[in-house]
This record gives structure tokens, C-alpha cells and sequence, in this order.
């Protein structure tokens, strides 16, 4: 870009004062200033992400095997909505970029268009992080605990089976269907009833009826396999009574023994989340200042450039959040 | 009171306003790197999915080409978005300089330490 950043000028004069040595306003400068201690934080929780990970003694969840459902859809795509939402969001961050090319020449109406877009490209990627958070919190299928050693044997993703020892007190993972009705009934829902006969387990309520034909063992880490038939009844017959988790909260949740993983996702995500939310507010405000012709009259569009950084650095933190948090 | 944060003179990064010939080629520009972060992004999905994490030499590859690719979006979305590459020297050195030697310490730290601390989990248990 031809502009005064690329200038010669001699430090004698860069340095003498009465200039910004940077070349920058005031507010564009302490924009970055703010962004990088704002970066130290984010920096901060992913690190502190990683500690966890790496000192935790038992198996870590799996980005691609937590998080593999679109909404209203049955099956497993994964990591499909997350990539879609890192798409959404680097979208806005193009339509802000372009935003502030448009202010560079005092257009207003260009201005107008991008940022208006880069406003609903944020509002969708808030919108998109609260199913995200629904789905996690309410679960797939949720699990229960069995309250004895037992060996079982499952079939792998691939068609091969193989044998599992599986402890006391580990989780056994329902299918979506079973555990939703599962947890109504639990709750004492008058609605669902539970018949249990000839080796099979049946809930009827709500319109629906879901047998438990099999269940899942490793579910959210490596060699998640299906065990149905017989040694399926084995776990069923096997579970403990109050050990039951559905989803994810601040106390439990059943993606991993960990807690810290739920823990983490809640505070990353969130952290995160609200920086967008807030984002868009900011962005909405200075798109109406543009609207209303606020900085044609000043004569330039720095504003839009300044919350343009902010908008940016947003994005930035996704795309670090996207690779440690759910591909790593 | 009086408000600094307006422009007075033309002393300033960006605020020369440059005409439509140039504002072409910035735009053009602009779509190059949102194909290319697009791109990124599907390879690094296709990778996630494809390899197996249970084939683990060839998974720790892939790992390390997560943490390569997303350093090169970081890298597009800091230099070509943010404009920070067409900014003074001394400012990028100013942003960039200490984040790097904070985070990089504190990656080597806190690892270290997790690692550790799993260490002694297993050989006292």
C-alpha cells in the first residue's frame, strides 16, 4: 500500500518529536497494544489448556468424536460445524477487510454494504456457538457407570471387534435416542415407561420408542467401539444406580473423566464468544456512525480500520481455539 | 477538551486515501488470501479426519502440520488483514517481538511442567 509506513524518513526526524514515530494515530496504537495483552490472555488459557492435557493420566477427548453433529441432522459428520463456523467467521473477517479498503477511498456506500455484512457475518457465528454450547451441554445419548470389572467384546469403526477390560465405575455410552428418553425417565418423567424383558430394554414416551440395541464403550477417544447382544445386557445389567451423566455442566459431563475438558470448553469457547458478541455490538455502533455520515464529515474512516483490528484479532483467536481445541 | 484521537495532518499510516486503480488491486489481493485461508482450513479439516489417530508416527506429523498451517493463517490474518505488514518496521517489531518471547516461554514452561507432572502421576501409582 503507497502510504507513509513505507517512507524513508530519517530517525533524526522519526525520533525528534512531534510526530508518531510509528506513523500511526494514538487510537490505532493502542488498538495493537491492547490486542497483544489480549492475546497474552487467550495465549494464557490455550497454554493452560495444554498442561491439562498433557499431565492428565487418562485419555483425552477427541475433537472429531465429541463434536460430529449438524443441526437437525442424524449422523456423524465430523467436525463439519465447527469448520463451518471458522468459515463464517473468516467470511466476516474478509467482509471487514474489504470494509475498511472501501473507507481508504471514502466510499461511503462501499463502507455501508461491508460492514453491514461483517455485522450479520458475526451475529451468525454467535447464533452458530449457541447450538454449539445447546449440543454440548445437553450431550449425545449420555452414559452410565457400571460397578464391575468385566470383560466385553466390541466392534470397532473399521468392522473388526475386539476385547475390552473394562474396570469398575467406567462409562458406558447410550445411543441419542435411548438416553434422551432415558434421562426424562430418570427425572420421573409420568410419560416414559420402561419395559424390560427377553433381553432387551424398551422405552416408550413422547411419540417415541427406543430399545437399547447396543452401546458404546471409549466412545469419545481412540478404539470407540459398538457392543450389542448379550454382553451389551451384561453392562446394562451391570450399571450402577446413581451413576448416570448426561452432557456436560460445570460439575460432570461425558465426553471425558476429566472435567477440565468440559471445564476448558466452557471458558475458551466463552471467552471467545463473548469477545465476538461484544465485537458485534462495537462494529453495529461504528456502522451506524458510518450510516449516519460520522466519518464522512470527519473526512476519514480510522474507526472502522481500528474496530477492523479488533474484528480481525477475533478471527485470530479462532483460528488457534479451532486447531488446539478441536483438531489437535 | 481537546480530542486527540483525530488526524490533523497526513503524517499517518493508511490515512492517505488512495484511488480506485489502487483500491482494485488491494481487492484483488484481498481475495487471494481469503481463498487461501479457505484452503487451508478444508486441507486441515481432510487431515483430521482421514488419519487415523491410533497410526501414531503419521499422526504427529499431522500434528505438527496443524500447528505449521495454522501459524501460516495467523500469519496471512496478522500481515494482509490487520495491514500490519504494511505498517513501520518498529511497530510490528513492537507487537510482535515480545508476544513471541512471552509465548514461546511459557509454551516451553507450562509443558514442561504438564509433562512432569504426568511422570510422577505414573511412577508413583
Amino acid at each position: 500500500m503507497s502510504s507513509e509506513a513505507s517512507k524513508a524518513i530519517s530517525k533524526e526526524e522519526l525520533w525528534g518529536g512531534g510526530r508518531s514515530p510509528f506513523s500511526v494515530s494514538y487510537g490505532k496504537m493502542m488498538m495493537w497494544y491492547f490486542l497483544v495483552s489480549d492475546a497474552l490472555t487467550f495465549g494464557g488459557l490455550l497454554i493452560a489448556y495444554g498442561v491439562a492435557r498433557h499431565s492428565s493420566e487418562f485419555a483425552w477427548p477427541i475433537g472429531e468424536q465429541v463434536f460430529q453433529a449438524l443441526p437437525g441432522l442424524e449422523g456423524h459428520y465430523p467436525l463439519a460445524y465447527v469448520a463451518l463456523m471458522t468459515f463464517i467467521l473468516i467470511v466476516s473477517s474478509v467482509t471487514m477487510v474489504l470494509a475498511v479498503e472501501a473507507g481508504h477511498r471514502n466510499h461511503k456506500k462501499d463502507v455501508v454494504k461491508w460492514m453491514g455484512l461483517t455485522v450479520i457475518g458475526g451475529f451468525f457465528f454467535v447464533g452458530s456457538q449457541a447450538w454449539e454450547w445447546s449440543h454440548f451441554i445437553h450431550g449425545s445419548g449420555g452414559a452410565f457407570k457400571i460397578t464391575q470389572a468385566m470383560t466385553v467384546t466390541g466392534t470397532l469403526a473399521d468392522g473388526n471387534t475386539m476385547q475390552f477390560d473394562l474396570n469398575s465405575a467406567d462409562r458406558i455410552f447410550m445411543d441419542h435416542h435411548f438416553g434422551t428418553l432415558l434421562e426424562d425417565y430418570l427425572h420421573g418423567d409420568p410419560e416414559v415407561t420402561m419395559v424390560e424383558s427377553n433381553g432387551t430394554v424398551t422405552l416408550t414416551g413422547h411419540g417415541h420408542t427406543a430399545a437399547l440395541e447396543e452401546v458404546m464403550v471409549n466412545k469419545y477417544v481412540e478404539d470407540a467401539a459398538t457392543v450389542s447382544g448379550a454382553d451389551m445386557m451384561k453392562l446394562w445389567n451391570a450399571k450402577a444406580s446413581n451413576g448416570y451423566v448426561f452432557g456436560a455442566n460445570m460439575n460432570e459431563n461425558e465426553y471425558g473423566v476429566q472435567q477440565q475438558y468440559a471445564n476448558f470448553f466452557f471458558f475458551i469457547t466463552g471467552f471467545h464468544g463473548f469477545h465476538v458478541f461484544s465485537g458485534v455490538i462495537i462494529n453495529l455502533i461504528v456502522f451506524i456512525m458510518v450510516v449516519r455520515g460520522v466519518f464522512e464529515r470527519r473526512g476519514h474512516y480510522e474507526m472502522v480500520e481500528k474496530v477492523g483490528l479488533y474484528w480481525h484479532f477475533v478471527d485470530l483467536v479462532w483460528v488457534f481455539v479451532f486447531t488446539f481445541f478441536y483438531l489437535v | 477538551m481537546e480530542r486527540d484521537d483525530l488526524i490533523v495532518n497526513e503524517s499517518y499510516a493508511l490515512n492517505n486515501t488512495h484511488n480506485d486503480e489502487a483500491g482494485k488491486k488491494i481487492r484483488r489481493k484481498i481475495w487471494v488470501v481469503t481463498g487461501i485461508l479457505t484452503l487451508i482450513t478444508i486441507v486441515e479439516v481432510a487431515l483430521g479426519i482421514a488419519v487415523k489417530r491410533a497410526d501414531s508416527g503419521l499422526w504427529t506429523t499431522v500434528k505438527i502440520g496443524f500447528i505449521v498451517l495454522t501459524l501460516v493463517k495467523a500469519g496471512y490474518i496478522v500481515m494482509s488483514f490487520m495491514h500490519l505488514g504494511d505498517e513501520r518496521k518498529n511497530l510490528r517489531n513492537v507487537v510482535l517481538i515480545p508476544y513471541a518471547v512471552f509465548i514461546i516461554y511459557l509454551i516451553f514452561i507450562a509443558l514442561t511442567e504438564g509433562n512432569f507432572q504426568l511422570d510422577m502421576f505414573e511412577m508413583f501409582h
